[in-house]
């Protein structure tokens, strides 16, 4: 695609990165019928190349960015549907998080906007205030009706109880049972163990038992999606740097293996941090060598192969609806391997129609576009009533806090039934029901 | 590329009709603001761009026919859209035009096994055609490349071909009705559920009629039971002459592949870095012929192919073994005009069709024009009906180089002509090959080509600029004589 930046323009290292990007695309237009808004919207302004045009236009033109532009790339999910479907090679998820960026730091937002997006970058991404959040939110629920505009919803999708902090949560070393195979630091993360303290408990028993050490690193937490998703780059790049710091120091005291990640958004991210800190002198290195070692905690498991499943065949042989988070599948591009695995474990995967849609969850998406979100949600769910399965499984977080409320069977972590498979408990998902 | 001068009073009255527009269509359907006009600006042919006046997203046939009407009645020009991928420029927005853009009409009607058909809205994909009824059995026979985006109107529109339309046919073999509106905002059907209407092949006369005629509103495709066996070969050859040979030798054996295609060195390099197929890498062509039937009568014809491949010097010879393998050696050639973004900035993708028996011959003088124009050359084409694709490889960053890419474009179709061939496999004329349709036609043609306009448009408001090199009016074709070649009314704009 041709573009018009200046040199001087082409000085700042992210423009020339977002300038390489707009070079790649040909405008085919092949993304735009795999893009979940167009699919929706049928305006070619909420797909791929029409973002992609209303971002160029915003790099270089210079001017004062417009209410219309920032309405068209808040809408996009980041689900990188589009990546998957590019012929091309356009990484359209380096210039849209550019983009992201550069709207927060040049486009002034309506108030409630700027509180909510505050108060969502803020507040999810650490534990401690994300629970007393919950326990205020369960109290205030009552009143949410008081509250201007986009805030309401915040109060009607905050579960009624926060669960109790798991031992997994505390820094410490988990230990391999019988002989090691590999030593790994575990993701800790922010939302997921406050809302879920199962799945970091059942990756923790699945990795051990099959010969990994495992390690919460100090100092380690929240990887940087969320903000980076709102486009809030120090926070972000803070979040970035404690966890390379934690993992960098782990690693050179006891030797790491990998860095193991169990919710699919995150991973995507540590993966990238090599070029979110490319320009960082002091950490472009350490940044780039954290990032190959990260791995999603299905690729581990393949990795050291699955032992064979001890369930009973009854309790097994389910059919399980596989559905592919989007930072899974188009995101780290794994697809196969955690469907295999589950496969292996004894269950029947179920591929969901449609599968390369997004479910709407999109990390705060479901809380910044209730409409496009729960149209998706809709939709995805209506696709899982159809496979007639016993239950769902997921590699994502924000996916299962998506799903699950709507849905007539349980959904659950796929490292959870691959833990049950091999000797873990069931998950609280599935005994509840 | 010069198109027809924007109409001053149009323009003037800018504001009106987009509040004329928003009655018609309301919230965001109506698309004013210069940042938001500026994506619709071009379709898949890149080289050119013109901002529209205003888009305009409609969701139902009778806003369409509303947006028609009103327009005809105040001298407002239409340009229609489905997914914008047309490579032709088919969809080229004018400055004094509205862009009637048709992707909001996504859902599939009816499915209707017993009649073998299916009736869609025209922004349904065409994969999404297909995918709607594999599994009972059935597939939709056309599959251009860009399935995976463009729109069943706009193939109608196109007369859009594909790989398998060797055997199976193109868009206009397989339509078997559509709903439209005319200019004027009449809604009319053309053909139905079955084959062949009485009176002339007005359903003939849309397909392909690149939006010049009426806007299409619904689509009724006949489906295909999916072959028992299909499996593809691929056969690698160290020049690009023996492969030429190779189809010409095929097609003369009297076997008719589903299909049959053929990429050179550097589309094979690109594709395989997207796909991971295992393409050879080593060839400097590459066939991809596909049989399909009953498995009887498939191993019959590999075996033939195989006999016929290695009598041109066939340098490696590899058979699917399986549906999945089969699917994978298609990717690669699906996804490769788009590839090809990956070793050059950007590309001009041509049209041409040839017969068959010239392509041997053609593709060394595309390689001869290639070194005169200084830019490389990817081929990627339909071997077996002869219907080329080079791709001219550009930088539209460096100037001139657009210029350049046309230049050597338009030597590519001269070519076909010259051979015997047509400016057009598929992709339509547009606003791309429109100046070269004399190179094909002569006036006389033309003119009579037009009058079948007039008969439906005949204030031109529909798409003028595409497809025909000179405008008339349609009260001047009327009186229209040719003579001694001399060119008509030489007083009217040329463009």
């Amino acid at each position: 695609m041709r573009t018009d930046f200046t040199a001087e323009q082409l000085a700042d290292p992210d423009i020339a990165a977002s300038e390489k990007v707009l070079r790649n695309c040909t405008h085919c237009g092949f993304c735009t019928a795999t893009c979940p808004t167009y699919v929706l919207l049928g305006d070619e302004l909420d797909s791929p190349r029409g973002r992609i045009y209303l971002i160029k236009d915003m790099l270089a033109s210079g001017e004062r960015v417009t209410a219309d532009t920032v309405k068209h790339i808040d809408r996009c999910l980041s689900c990188l549907s589009c990546m998957t479907t590019c012929p091309s090679g356009v990484n359209y998820m380096h210039l849209v998080d550019h983009a992201r960026r550069w709207i927060e730091e040049n486009y002034r937002r309506p108030w409630d906007e700027r509180v909510l997006r505050i108060f969502l970058g803020t507040v999810l991404s650490r534990p401690l205030l994300f629970r007393l959040s919950l326990r205020c939110a369960a109290i205030a629920k009552p009143f949410s009706n008081f509250l201007p505009g986009r805030l309401a919803p915040l109060f009607a999708l905050a579960p009624s109880s926060a669960r109790p902090a798991s031992p997994t949560d505390r820094p410490g070393v988990f230990a391999a049972a019988g002989e090691r195979r590999m030593r790994v630091a575990l993701l800790p993360g922010c939302a997921q163990k406050v809302l879920a303290p199962e799945i970091n408990e059942a990756t923790i028993r699945l990795l051990t038992r099959h010969g990994c050490e495992v390690v919460v690193a100090k100092g380690s937490g929240c990887c940087g999606s969320l903000t980076h998703h709102l486009g809030q780059q120090a926070p972000t790049l803070g979040f970035a740097r404690a966890n390379i710091d934690a993992w960098e120091r782990e690693r050179l005291a006891s030797g790491l293996d990998a860095i193991v990640i169990n919710a699919s958004g995150c991973g995507t991210t540590v993966k990238d941090y090599g070029f979110m800190l490319r320009e960082d002198r002091h950490y472009a290195e350490k940044a780039a060598r954290i990032a190959s070692l990260a791995r999603d905690v299905t690729e581990v498991v393949e990795t050291l192969g699955l032992s064979p499943p001890t369930l009973s065949a009854g309790a097994a042989k389910r059919r399980v609806a596989y559905h592919s988070a989007c930072s899974m599948q188009h995101g780290q591009r794994l697809h196969a391997g955690p469907k295999a695995l589950l496969a292996v474990a004894g269950f029947e995967p179920i591929d969901v129609p449609e599968g390369h849609l997004c479910c709407g969850s999109a990390g705060t998406y479901n809380l910044l576009q209730p409409e496009i979100a729960t149209a998706l949600r809709d939709r995805k769910l209506a696709n899982i009533a159809g496979t007639r399965s016993d239950l769902v499984a997921t590699g994502n977080i924000g996916c299962i806090t998506q799903l699950a409320p709507g849905c007539d069977v349980p959904v659950v972590h796929t490292v959870e039934l691959l833990d049950w498979a091999t000797g873990g408990p069931a998950p609280k998902a599935l005994s509840a029901g | 590329m010069k198109i027809p001068a924007p109409d001053d009073a149009v323009l003037q009255r800018r504001a009106e009709i987009v509040e004329v527009l928003r009655q018609i269509v309301s919230g965001e359907g109506v698309i004013v603001s210069e940042a938001e006009r500026r994506a619709y600006e071009s379709d898949g042919l890149t080289a050119y761009r013109q901002l529209p006046m205003v888009v305009v997203l409609p969701s139902y046939v009778d806003q369409v026919a509303a947006v028609l009407r009103y327009c005809q009645k105040n001298g407002v020009k239409i340009v229609p859209r489905g997914a914008g991928t047309s490579l032709s420029g088919g969809a080229l927005p004018l400055a004094d035009a509205v862009l009637l853009g048709m992707a909001k009409f996504n859902r599939i009607l009816d499915i209707d096994y017993d009649n073998r058909c299916i009736v869609a809205q025209p922004g349904v994909t065409n994969l999404a055609i297909t995918q709607a009824v594999e599994k009972a059995g059935f597939y939709y026979a056309p599959d251009p490349s860009s399935q995976i985006a463009c729109t069943i109107g706009g193939n109608v529109a196109e007369n859009s071909g594909g790989v398998h339309c060797l055997k199976y046919g193109v868009t206009t073999n397989n339509v078997l009705g559509i709903e439209m509106v005319l200019m004027d905002g009449e809604v009319i059907r053309l053909g139905g559920k079955h084959i062949d209407a009485g009176g002339y092949d007005l359903l003939g006369v849309m397909t392909g009629s690149e939006g010049l005629l009426g806007v299409v509103t619904e689509v009724t495709v006949r489906i295909l039971p999916t072959p028992t066996t299909a499996r593809a070969l691929l056969i690698g050859f160290a020049r690009t002459e023996d492969a030429g040979k190779c189809v010409a030798a095929v097609i003369g054996a009297g076997i008719i592949p589903s299909g049959m295609e053929m990429m050179d060195r550097p589309a094979i390099h690109a594709a395989e870095a997207f796909v991971n197929v295992g393409y050879p890498l080593d060839v400097e062509a590459l066939l991809i012929v596909e049989l399909d039937g009953p498995a009887a009568e498939v191993e019959h014809l590999i075996d033939n192919v195989e006999t016929i491949a290695g009598e041109h010097r066939a340098t490696e010879i590899r058979l699917s073994r399986d549906e999945a393998e089969r699917l994978a050696f298609w990717s690669g050639r699906k996804a490769a005009f788009p590839a090809v973004g990956r070793i050059s900035p950007d590309y001009y993708c041509m049209d041409g069709t040839i017969p068959r028996a010239r392509l041997a011959e053609v593709l060394s003088r595309i390689r001869g024009l290639s070194d005169r124009h200084g830019l490389a050359v990817a081929n990627v084409f339909h071997a077996g009906d002869g219907n080329l694709h080079p791709l001219v490889l550009y930088d539209a960053n460096k100037p001139g180089e657009v210029e350049r890419a046309e230049a050597f474009g338009a030597d590519i179709l001269k070519l076909c002509v010259e051979v015997g061939g047509v400016l057009t496999g598929e992709h339509g004329v547009g606003i791309e090959k429109r100046d070269l349709m004399g190179t094909m036609f002569d006036e006389s043609d033309l003119a009579h080509q037009q009058r079948l306009k007039c008969a439906f448009d005949p204030d031109g408001m529909l798409n003028p600029g595409k497809v025909f090199p000179q405008l008339h009016r349609c009260a001047e074709l009327g009186r229209l004589h040719v003579h001694a070649g001399r060119l008509p009314f030489p007083d009217l704009p040329r463009f």
